[in-house]
């Protein structure tokens, strides 16, 4: 007990040092994730990557004469897409929409559907903040919301060419998802 | 947290059945005769602290109509919302979530459970949209595998330390006997008349 210790266990003596320092690069490479958007604890990966889309087949809405939306028309499309749930009461999807509209003028493909929606709601939403989608689908019972794996508005899936799902975003596309994730997608996919 | 919470849960369906609850004495303030209690002894006074702790849970959150009209499927259909993970609030089971989507996939569960579906078949339907997450009992895989060894890792670790501690104790020499003018010291000492 009294004797010094021994001089091959020295290196004991590290060892508190090492691991909280160990524990504070580890803690600091979450707190970076949780900045960077990168690390999500609370983020629900999605099942639908490197598959295709669920089959379904929505309504349209009627007031915005933009055709209906199935499972039919993202095959085929011949170049990557969108697909956008998004809902009028949804505030983060206003943050979004001057990006999908950004999209849509560059000739991107984005297909909407309106999850838990009034339609006179969806119709006015997208008379005051203009029209990206070139389909547009109802999704009122939000079913189709659920085979797709939805938790939440707004959520964006970018498909390939051949109509299989690349890429799920779930939270608002801000000029930085944009910038940084769907512009290099767009090119990768191209 | 998560495992007392869920423990806490899975006890409450049984509560629940009046019949249970009046055989073991245990629920005196529900109109029932309090002598029990005191019979059981202070050692079992804690359960029904526990159950009132765990009140929260015996609120459905569910409106009647959402009930299916079968007792038995409507049990069933509990059993598996009370696995499946609300992915909104996420700390709570779809059967105690207000969420909307909760909700939709209470719906979703209780159709099935109707149609006549096999529970594991209806936990896969969910299973296969949202992910491992949505469990709240999650499989053992690559993932969850420290997740799962943890409770392993942390009693070896503690048997490894005492074991451990042990070896030091017994490692410890015995100390020297006192030497004569020790002891003579110690009595001396011993004898001094205390103020």
């Amino acid at each position: 007990m009294s004797d010094a210790p021994k001089p091959r266990r020295r290196w004991l003596l590290y060892a508190p040092l090492g691991i909280a320092m160990a524990g504070s690069a580890g803690f600091y490479a979450m707190l970076r994730g949780l900045q960077s958007g990168s690390y999500d604890p609370r983020g629900v990966p999605s099942q639908l990557v490197g598959r295709t889309a669920p089959g379904f087949d929505l309504p349209p809405l009627e007031s915005a004469n933009l055709p209906a939306l199935a499972d039919a028309d993202l095959r085929g499309v011949g170049r990557p897409f969108l697909v956008n749930f998004w809902a009028s009461w949804c505030v983060p999807c206003i943050v979004e929409h001057p990006q999908l509209m950004h999209l849509a003028r560059r000739g991107v493909p984005v297909f909407g559907i309106n999850y838990k929606d009034r339609a006179p709601d969806a119709q006015t939403f997208l008379t005051r903040h203009g029209n990206p989608f070139r389909r547009l689908g109802r999704d009122e019972p939000g079913r189709v919301a659920i085979d797709w794996g939805v938790y939440g508005v707004p959520e964006t899936y970018l498909l390939d060419k051949d109509g299989i799902v690349r890429w799920r975003w779930a939270g608002p596309v801000t000029p930085e998802v944009l910038e940084q994730d769907i512009g290099p997608l767009l090119r990768r996919y191209a | 947290m998560m495992g007392i919470f869920s423990a806490l849960k899975r006890v409450v369906p049984k509560a629940r059945s009046s019949r249970d609850a009046q055989a073991s004495g245990l629920l005196g303030f529900a109109g029932l005769p309090a002598a029990p209690i005191r019979a059981l002894g202070p050692r079992l006074c804690f359960v029904p602290l526990m159950l009132l702790l765990a009140v929260p849970a015996f609120a459905a959150v569910g409106t009647p109509e959402e009930r299916l009209p079968d007792p038995a499927q409507e049990a069933r259909a509990e059993a598996i919302g009370r696995q499946l993970r609300c992915l909104v609030c996420q700390n709570q089971s779809i059967e105690d979530s207000d969420a909307d989507l909760a909700r939709d996939l209470r719906r979703v569960v209780r159709e099935r459970v109707a149609a006549g579906e096999d529970s594991t078949r209806v936990i896969d339907f969910v299973h296969a949209r949202y992910g491992d997450f949505v469990l709240l009992r999650p499989p053992v895989n690559a993932v969850t595998a420290l997740l799962w060894a943890t409770p392993a890792i942390a009693l070896g670790g503690g048997i490894l330390a005492i074991l451990l501690m042990r070896r030091r104790i017994a490692a410890t020499p015995e100390p020297a006997p006192l030497t004569e003018a020790e002891r003579t010291r110690l009595a001396e000492l011993d004898e001094t008349p205390r103020v």
